[in-house]
């Protein structure tokens, strides 16, 4: 136990309370840190940037989570015989979860180009315009938004499925034995049954989501004129190129308290403690 | 190829025999050209990042349209050898996910084998630590760290990028589950036979968490080969970046011909591939009951 906590202790909780405390100084590396007080936050909460960057993450997360949880729902129920067919489409929808997203980023980047990509050369060929999807500041964001779901398509339906799995047998007959209706049996018996996954589901995704980095830097940084700029890519540009160290830390608490704010929410909305 | 799950925890939903509900009468043509239109939009990605890989920037640039090359050409994988430290960035990529995935076998079973059968003052608020940092992002204390590393002169070097990922309390978290359903008779048979805590984690516990220790070690593996942000911030020089990091910032600056790129995200892929392709069952119930990916 010794070696695990001393390095959660060194690398996680510790500087947790650093990171706090930074949040409230003018941070020089290597250098004197000066206490500010709630300057940071000041700042933070008048800059053009931040609140651009929330919306983008929060417009970001709230469209992947929604089409996420409904289609990949979807998939769940027309997929989740065990049939070799059904399990080998499993596989491969799930398949994207594992790549990492720089190679995803690449790939789509590549895909979409308007001058190489397979995308725009089937648009050419039934004769539509070239679409400038990555360097448009209206397509940008949906294009990095339609990339993300394509990736976590499979993952969504893997967690889903673990949960259509998982209500038992015996409810599903017991309600047939009282003679409930299919719709009923969707109603009464599924649903009900998989509400406490269908919350990790939305829970893990929606802070997944909140997080998002990888994706956006590789394949627009931000741009085009920070219409992608997400909360995380600021935090970077803040902490590691512009370095403003304290300024990021507050980011950072900011962001957390996001994921803590809308992960209650959800807790409540999906009411939680009423399943079992 | 099958998507069974092994045991974690308890008996899991996934093993249980076929389900019978109303959703199965949903079983028809429509329902797999609904399916056959997103397999497809599942699999042209990757087609052609394959076959993009194999193409001259000529045939790229000619028929966009094309999912396969006109002629076939190595010169992206001759290339990404000459335009980028490439054996160094997969060399770094292999020390990096592979010495931190066993290191945090080793610590995280030690620690779970302490938290679940040993009985000490303040077990309980070391667990809730353990807790506290699985739910605190990792962006918080990404600057700090980096400080930290800065001032042990550790940017930059394998340590660096190594020790502070080399315990994760996700791990301890389901190391410890999965110690918890194993029965304490079999320690205590071990104990009377003479045996110390140590060998009892060593043969008797850890033989018997095989499938905990196979989805650990898949999740952290990949995870660590799939990363950007940590070695993005731990390592500036190009001797020390690993292939996402390494792939990102070339990407963007020094490489123009896509099939070099393509190539190089072809590889990159590879041992992950083959991985899933042989131990499919780890990858989706490590995913399936963590939410981890």
């Amino acid at each position: 136990m010794v070696p695990s906590f001393a390095i959660l202790g060194t690398f996680v909780l510790y500087p947790i309370v650093q990171s706090f405390v930074y949040s409230f100084q003018n941070v020089t590396i290597g250098g004197d840190s000066t206490w500010i007080g709630l300057q940071n936050y000041i700042t933070l909460f008048k800059d053009q940037q931040f609140w651009n960057a929330l919306g983008i993450t929060l417009e970001f997360t709230i469209a992947s989570v929604l089409v996420l949880i409904v289609v990949g729902f979807i998939l769940a129920l027309l997929l989740q015989g065990e049939s070799l067919a059904n399990r080998i489409v499993r596989s491969v929808f799930f398949f994207p979860t594992i790549v990492s997203l720089v190679t995803i980023g690449l790939v789509w980047k590549f895909l979409l180009d308007p001058s190489i990509g397979f995308v725009g050369g089937i648009f050419d060929l039934v004769g539509l315009p070239p679409v400038a999807w990555l360097t448009s500041t209206s397509l940008a964001l949906p294009t990095v938004i339609f990339v993300n779901i394509w990736k976590n398509l499979g993952f969504a339906m893997i967690l889903l499925l673990a949960g259509l799995k998982g209500v038992p047998q015996e409810r599903y007959e017991a309600a047939e034995l009282d003679g409930a209706k299919r719709g009923q049996l969707i109603r009464y018996v599924t649903i009900p049954g998989i509400r406490p996954t269908m919350l990790f589901a939305t829970l893990i995704l929606t802070i997944q989501s909140l997080q998002v980095f990888d994706l956006v830097f590789v394949m627009t940084d931000g741009g085009p004129i920070f219409t992608t700029d997400t909360l995380v890519n600021l935090l970077y540009r803040d902490a590691f190129v512009n370095y403003q160290t304290g300024y990021a830390s507050a980011i950072s608490f900011v962001l957390f308290l996001i994921i803590v704010i809308v992960s209650a929410l959800q807790l409540r909305f999906f009411r939680y403690n009423d399943v079992d | 190829m099958s998507t069974d799950t092994p045991r974690i925890r308890r008996a899991d939903p996934i093993n249980r025999p076929q389900v019978r509900n109303p959703f199965q009468a949903l079983r028809s043509t429509s329902k797999w050209i609904f399916l056959g239109i997103g397999l497809i939009a599942a699999l042209i990605p990757f087609i052609w990042m394959i076959s993009g890989s194999f193409r001259s920037e000529a045939d790229l640039f000619g028929s966009p349209s094309s999912l396969f090359p006109t002629s076939v050409t190595l010169h992206g994988y001759i290339g990404i050898w000459q335009q980028l430290p490439f054996l160094r960035l997969v060399l770094n990529s292999f020390v990096f996910a592979g010495v931190t995935t066993a290191a945090t076998l080793l610590f995280d079973s030690m620690c779970a084998y302490v938290l679940s059968r040993m009985h000490f003052r303040g077990r309980t608020i070391a667990f809730w630590l353990v807790l506290v940092t699985l739910m605190v992002p990792f962006q918080v204390t990404l600057i700090p760290v980096f400080i930290e590393l800065f001032h042990f002169g550790w940017l930059n070097t394998y340590q660096g990028l190594i020790i502070p990922r080399a315990t994760s309390a996700f791990g301890i978290f389901l190391f410890r589950q999965f110690f918890m359903s194993i029965p304490a008779e079999l320690d205590e048979a071990a104990r009377i036979d003479g045996a110390s805590h140590w060998r009892i984690y060593w043969q008797v516990i850890l033989p018997l968490a095989k499938p905990a220790i196979a989805t650990v070690a898949i999740l952290n593996f990949m995870n660590l080969w799939n990363d950007l942000l940590w070695p993005l911030v731990v390592t500036t020089s190009p001797d020390m970046l690993t292939l996402p990091a390494g792939l990102t910032l070339f990407g963007g600056q020094h490489i123009t011909d896509h099939a070099v790129l393509l190539a190089g995200a072809t590889i990159s892929l590879l041992p992950i591939a083959i991985g899933f392709f042989f131990a499919q069952k780890y990858f989706v119930a490590g995913v399936a009951t963590t939410g981890l990916k």
